[in-house]
């Protein structure tokens, strides 16, 4: 038996190794996202020693995109205030509002152009993240799918509000589109006419514009929603000091460089040379290198290979978590637990003196093991014969963990050893594994219960260390956050209080390096103590722990 | 200068850094780089009208007997087919042919306006249009015609448009 052990429980974690990924890409695909992926985990380590892991916006790109939204629309208010809907006052009010209030108007309507296009960046780099870390299939496809409206209703609220400035850019870009528009049957090449000739423009025509300037953010906050109703605890805002750096930084850049009219547009002239913001036109100069109607076929199959990706991959789904209702009593821990809101508590159907039930809905489950880490029937120190818990992973259950524990508590066997939990989806701790260093690797560092670290503390193991995923940045949300808690005894299960907290630590990086220090860390102040654990019981039968009932 | 400090201070130059970046990223994209829309001596000919085609056949009497067919409530004297013409327009810029199409009109039974829009740079400078029009496919050539001089400088807009009630084709 060598003396030490890795075990990896299962290959469901994407993020961090696309090629173990459920997914069955075409060959190019996969090889651009793993691409993709890898120079992702890159800027993120590069990120986290710069900002720190909490802090790290690569972390939270989401977050900051519905951080930016607010932004934009407390900003979009304020200049909306003083604007007016007319032709001939459109471009006049927004001139006058930056010369009256060089500074209060001037920066808001800066703030407004520069968040808006800060929005852009970051929610093009959170699809491509998404993307590359394959987070599209399975249980995921309802965040995917739902995000695609966003990025149509995102560029149609930031090309809208090129129109309402009324300078030569507005002219081009609402000419453009009406032209775009107009090759849709049924719309025809009449809308083009509303912006060929000064006469032919309406106050009636504006008051529109701004409707929709209005109405189409509302559709996309409605939108954005939608795509976080599956996550139960959505982080919707950044963490507190990247969001005010951001806002200071964003800030400068409107006092330093102030976002600008064009000349007032005058229809009997096009400018030959535009200056684009090229977060929301880019498409413009797309449009007349092709034509109305092929930019309408690009754009319909970009939509369309988003829209159906979750299904191209054609990935297996991992089993959803069960529930056995011998050993459930109704405590409702995992529906707490649960990050995707699987898990719901129904009236008893086995007669049982409990009130409820837990029942999973399968179509919800990310077969994450979190639930199954939350459960109190999960502990170790039950009967060898059958370990079952109240709701557990079919190919990955708790008993499956004891036993591999074991083993590896076995190969400890005269050596002050230590046992590694880790996620899979974190660092890499397979290169911890060595004699003396038992490595078991969990789908999610939330699936173990905390008696098991107790269990192999009292079975043997000197030390035990915990490897999460990044804080904040988890695979399945909140198994980091939640396994802080419960080896803190902030959280049921909650790790008993007279285990000796010296000889435990818990890590939470996808930096193996971090590992590797804490596990020196950890076992050269392990050797302190006298080891009373190197004398090693047996464990199959007869151990300490466990009661044979 | 202890370690930690040495680190933290690096942790924050990078941080300005950063932000830096990102705050250039967003400041040069936002308008540049800039997009040449028409070159430098190049003027844009756009054509646009919409206009109804006249109406392909003229209204027919409905005799007696076919009225007592009909329901009360359809009857009328006199049965207009709504179908109107299709429209077709050719243009000639300095003798050359530049268009010469026809555009259907709307609708599903064909009763509504041809609508028509191209856009084309031109050289700027000096040119001789000739426009033609037909709005009633019954008659062979062209209903309307109209030829202008135009001296368009490079960026200006050349319209050509239709109005029945101003007189037929537009140039402006
Ligand atoms: C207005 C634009 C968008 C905003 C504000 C936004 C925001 C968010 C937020 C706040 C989350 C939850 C993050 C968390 O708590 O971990 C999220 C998750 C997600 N987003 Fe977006 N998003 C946007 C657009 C998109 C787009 C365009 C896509 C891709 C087509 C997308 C794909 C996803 C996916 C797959 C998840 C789930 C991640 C997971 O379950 O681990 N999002 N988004
Ligand atoms: S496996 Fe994860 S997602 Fe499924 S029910 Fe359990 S905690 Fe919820
Ligand atoms: S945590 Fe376990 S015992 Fe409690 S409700 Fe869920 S399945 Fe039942």
């Amino acid at each position: 038996m060598p003396a030490s052990a890795t075990l990896s429980v299962s290959g469901i974690c994407m993020a961090h190794d696309t090629s173990r990924s459920a997914h069955r890409d075409i060959p190019a695909a996969q090889s651009a996202r793993n691409l993709a992926a890898n120079v992702f985990h890159v800027l993120e380590r590069a990120f986290d020693r710069v900002f720190g892991v909490a802090q790290n916006p690569l972390r939270q790109l989401g977050a900051l995109g519905f951080y930016l939204f607010w932004i934009v629309s407390v900003s979009g208010i304020y200049v909306y205030a003083l604007f007016d809907t007319s032709i001939d006052g459109a471009f006049r009010s927004i001139e006058t509002l930056m010369i009256e209030q060089p500074f209060a108007g001037g920066l808001m309507r800066s703030l407004h152009r520069y968040a808006s296009d800060a929005f852009a960046l970051v929610i093009a780099l959170h699809l491509v993240r998404e993307l590359s870390y394959g987070r599209f299939s399975g249980f995921r496809w309802f965040s995917w799918v739902s995000g695609v409206p966003l990025i149509w209703l995102g560029l149609a609220a930031g090309i809208g509000g090129y129109w309402l400035v009324w300078d030569t850019l507005a002219q081009v870009v609402a000419i453009a589109m009406s032209e775009w528009l107009g090759w849709l049957p049924g719309f025809g090449d009449v809308i083009v006419r509303n912006f060929l000739v000064q006469a032919t423009l309406t106050d009636r025509l504006f008051s529109l514009l701004v409707f929709l300037h209005i109405g189409i953010p509302l559709l996309l906050l409605l939108g954005m929603w939608v795509h976080i109703q599956r996550i139960s605890d959505p982080m919707t805002l950044p963490r507190r000091n990247l969001g005010a750096n951001l806002l200071g930084v964003l800030l400068v850049l409107c006092i330093g460089v102030p976002a600008l009219s064009q000349a007032p547009a005058d229809l009997a002239r096009v400018p030959a040379e535009l200056p684009l913001d090229w977060f929301y036109l880019f498409a413009l100069p797309l449009l007349y290198r092709t034509s109305p109607g092929e930019l309408w076929l690009l754009l319909a199959l970009a939509t369309m290979t988003l829209v159906l990706l979750p299904w191209m991959s054609g990935g297996r789904r991992p089993a959803p978590a069960q529930v056995d209702l011998a050993n459930c009593n109704g405590c409702s821990r995992c529906v707490a637990d649960c990050p995707y809101g699987a898990v719901v508590m129904q009236p008893r159907s086995d007669g049982r003196n409990h009130p409820r039930e837990a029942v999973v809905v399968t179509d919800l489950c990310a077969s994450c093991g979190i639930c199954a880490g939350a459960c109190p029937s999960s502990t170790p120190f039950r009967s060898a014969s059958a370990f079952v818990t109240g709701i557990d992973m079919p190919q990955w259950n708790v008993s499956m963990l004891r036993d591999r524990l074991d083993q590896a508590l076995t190969g400890l066997q005269g050596l002050s050893g230590s046992v590694v939990f880790a996620c899979e989806c974190g660092a890499d701790a397979s290169v911890l594994a060595q004699p003396g260093v038992a490595v078991l690797r969990l789908p999610c560092i939330g699936m173990l219960p905390p008696s098991f670290v107790e269990y192999a503390l009292r079975s043997g193991a000197d030390t035990v260390l915990v490897g999460a995923c990044a804080e904040g940045d988890c695979e399945f949300k909140s198994g980091e956050e939640l396994m802080r808690a419960r080896l803190k005894g902030e959280r049921e299960p909650h790790l008993r209080a007279n285990v000796s907290r010296e000889r435990l630590r818990i890590v939470s990086s996808v930096d193996p390096r971090e590992l590797e220090r804490a596990l020196g860390e950890l076992r050269s102040v392990s050797n302190g103590f006298e080891s009373a654990h190197s004398s090693i019981r047996s464990r199959r039968g007869r151990v300490p722990g466990r009661s044979n009932a | 200068m202890p370690d930690v400090l040495r680190s933290d201070v690096l942790r924050y130059l990078g941080q300005a850094a950063l932000y830096a970046v990102f705050a250039l990223l967003i400041g040069y994209f936002s308008n540049s780089p800039r997009y040449r829309h028409l070159a430098p001596d190049e003027a844009l000919l756009r054509l646009s009208f919409s206009h109804p085609g006249k109406v392909m056949a003229a209204c027919r009497e409905r005799g007696a007997a076919e009225l007592e067919k009909m329901p009360a409530n359809m009857r009328q004297s006199q049965d207009c087919p709504r179908e109107r013409s299709p429209v077709r327009v050719s243009v000639e810029l300095d003798g050359a042919p530049l268009y010469d199409e026809t555009f259907a009109p709307a609708g599903l039974q064909h009763d509504g306006a041809a609508a028509g829009y191209r856009r084309l740079p031109i050289p700027a400078g000096e040119h001789r249009l000739r426009v033609k029009f037909n709005d009633d496919a019954r008659i062979a050539g062209f209903n309307y015609e109209h030829s202008q001089t135009v001296h368009p400088v490079a960026g200006d807009v050349v319209l050509i448009d239709f109005a029945a009630d101003r007189g037929g084709i537009l140039i402006q």
